[in-house]
């Protein structure tokens, strides 16, 4: 039908020449319906061992309260902090890419949505337990709920951002998952349909719902979609929003600045992107999701990398500049201490690491390599991490007394928490890629018509198009590395 | 009299599915149900089934849970137990706005969801009532109800025509999953 067609110097979402229906059914389910292979055995052997690890390190934790941990009267938080907000941060990414992207019809959301949606869940279960563990006994974590209790009734202090913390990020996980589930039903369906019967067809019938495709569901489906897609969009800004409000609203100097709900949010994005390509870029070659995950998803992302990476550049140098022009000594100090104080090293490798490195993605090449954009990736993580650490462990450890100033040491049990709480993220994700689509089935099929490689070859082997753009679209098809260009030549 | 109840028609793309009800409803056989794979735009019109009401749920929804966590934290910082912060007034709106606002949030996510659960007869454990296992897959399935709509061989030509792959005879409305 001519209203699927789509313009051909539109670059394709879906590569390979004999997409169906059943085959991209088949492709996303092979590594739930088959047993994983030696790559997934071996993920989940190290990522289960970290995982353990955390457990061990949490437990010790519980065990003789937050004093093994490397904290001290000045610096009360430090590597627990960061990884809390390292974890909310990558969280972003997901959110961006199910609920933005739905809202301005971005279609090549469509097969990298489900994975970072699970990604978001998982890390927000990371950054939850890093609260929860600083509170060093963990049933205190009741406390932060508006729940009558025996001291008369004491609420909560509304006031705080660190309530509102509370209700952010708990709102946020949870907004997330029903997002999350909402979606995965009609692929649950599909593998309750396609599966051989016994406990298996069994637990997927549970988990489905009783889905079944009608037109009403359908209808309604892409309704709530919308709708939990529109209130996900502002809860998302406002997430990291308060988040940075934790320190924000503080007198700290460092943290007191009007600069931290924007600066936070794009740090978030950042970072969370480059969480995806960590990720994706390794399911897409061991699960064979070439065809789905393609190149133009690749460079698209590593645009919203450079994008949202510039911003929190420019953030960083208008934070330096407002403590040089607000005249404020003690602002101008922390400045200072932080870029050439006793943690230069951390300042300087948040900056090389988020802002001058990250500006090679200013070239093709590199934004159509894989091996440069996981390095980068990588790069990424580790220098917003780095961001993290910076603005808590630098703004508290010299404040206005310096007689207190002192420097933070982590100690195993600081470093334990946070090797452990990336296996406790990988050991999840890895069970997600085994039990549940990684690819939003339903969604990837609307792309079939229309969107296609296959589709726009038939558009130019039918000679409708113009031949200028064709030439343009043969061009595009050049970075692809699912695509073999030789084929085109005839054509 | 024949034991069919329900006439499926089976297609492999959605477009021939769509001039299959398009034939049917020419011809005035009414359809019962449609299930696809993905989410098919204009079938719903096709069908005269109305916009979903939704979006008018989640909105009270909304309105619900702004009204709920305001009037708690009215109670509880102002009714129940104001505190001296520095002499600050104990009713500080503009410090309850984050916490209203994921309120309103959290109630509009979760009761347009419930909402759709419950329209739609979704919840944990429900029987599928699965007509074709492909309908799920690779299949586009119009469902018609057999009894009276008759002779059934018009309905399968018609269906053939549009360009069904399939078409099914069933003498059970579902498949059964025991």
């Amino acid at each position: 039908m001519s209203s699927h067609s789509e313009s051909i110097i539109r670059e394709p979402l879906i590569t390979g020449t004999n997409i169906t229906y059943a085959q991209i059914t088949e492709d996303v389910l092979r590594p739930v319906e088959k047993m994983p292979g030696k790559a997934w055995w071996i993920g989940f052997t190290v990522a289960s061992m970290g995982a353990t690890l955390w457990v061990f390190a949490v437990s010790y934790t519980f065990w003789y309260g937050i004093g093994s941990w490397g904290l001290n009267k000045t610096i009360g938080w430090a590597w627990d902090i960061t990884g809390f907000v390292w974890w909310v941060g990558i969280g972003h990414a997901g959110t961006l890419i199910s609920a933005i992207l739905l809202l301005f019809r971005q279609k090549w959301r469509n097969s990298i949505n489900r994975s970072a949606e699970a990604m978001t869940i998982f890390a927000v279960i990371c950054a939850a337990s890093y609260v929860v563990s600083h509170m060093g006994r963990p049933w205190m974590a009741l406390y932060t709920l508006p729940i009558p209790n025996q001291y008369g009734s004491l609420w909560v202090n509304f006031n705080s951002p660190l309530v509102w913390d509370v209700f952010a990020v708990s709102t946020y996980f949870s907004v997330s998952l029903v997002f999350w589930y909402t979606g995965l039903l009609p692929d649950i369906a599909t593998i309750r349909d396609r599966s051989k019967g016994g406990l298996h067809r069994k637990i997927y019938s549970i988990m489905s719902f009783g889905w079944t495709g009608s037109v009403k569901t359908w209808q309604r489906f892409e309704t709530v979609s919308l709708i939990l897609a529109g209130v996900a969009t502002p809860l998302v800004l406002s997430v990291h929003s308060i988040v940075s409000m934790d320190f924000a609203t503080s007198l700290e100097p460092g943290w007191h600045t009007t600069i931290f709900p924007p600066y936070f949010v794009a740090g978030a994005v950042f970072s969370g992107f480059a969480m995806v390509q960590t990720l994706l870029l390794i399911t897409r070659k061991v699960l064979g999701l070439e065809n789905y995950i393609t190149m133009f998803h690749i460079e698209a992302m590593n645009k919203i990398i450079i994008l949202t990476g510039s911003i929190v550049m420019v953030a960083y140098c208008t934070e330096f500049f407002i403590a040089y022009y607000s005249q404020v000594e003690y602002e101008q100090y922390a400045f200072l201490n932080r870029y050439f104080g006793p943690y230069w090293w951390a300042s300087w490798s948040m900056f090389c690491c988020n802002c001058v490195i990250p500006q090679v993605l200013w070239f093709k090449k590199v934004r159509r390599s894989i091996p440069a954009t996981w390095i980068l990736s990588i790069i990424i993580n580790i220098g917003m991490w780095f961001e993290r650490f910076v603005i808590i462990v630098t703004s508290l450890h010299r404040d206005y007394l310096p007689s207190s100033w002192a420097m933070f040491y982590p100690t195993w049990v600081d470093v334990s928490v946070f090797v452990g709480s990336l296996g406790v993220f990988f050991t999840l994700f890895l069970l997600f890629i085994r039990v549940l689509p990684s690819i939003a089935i339903a969604e990837v099929k609307l792309l079939v018509k229309g969107s296609s490689e296959q589709e726009k070859r038939k558009i130019l082997e039918a000679g409708h198009a113009d031949p200028a753009q064709a030439q343009f679209y043969k061009e595009a098809l050049r970075k692809f590395d699912s695509i073999d260009i030789t084929e085109y030549e005839k054509v | 009299m024949s034991s069919t109840k329900y006439i499926l028609g089976l297609f492999e793309d959605p477009d021939e599915m769509m001039d299959g009800i398009h034939l049917l409803q020419q011809n005035s056989v009414p359809i019962y149900d449609v299930y696809t794979p993905m989410p098919i735009h204009g079938i719903e019109a096709k069908l005269g089934i109305k916009d979903s009401r939704i979006g008018y749920a989640a909105f009270m929804f909304g309105c619900l849970g702004g009204t709920v966590i305001f009037s708690i934290i009215y109670y509880a910082m102002v009714h129940d137990w104001p505190m001296d912060i520095g002499g600050k007034p104990a009713f500080a709106v503009p410090d309850y706005i984050p916490i209203t606002f994921e309120w309103t949030v959290l109630y509009t996510a979760f009761g347009s969801a419930f909402t759709f659960f419950f329209s739609t007869h979704l919840f944990p454990g429900r029987t599928p009532r699965v007509m074709d296992f492909r309908a799920t897959n690779d299949r586009f399935v119009i469902a018609i109800d057999a009894k009276g709509n008759t002779p059934h061989e018009d309905i399968t030509n018609l269906l053939k025509e549009a360009g069904a792959v399939e078409v099914k005879h069933n003498d059970r409305k579902y498949v059964s999953y025991e």
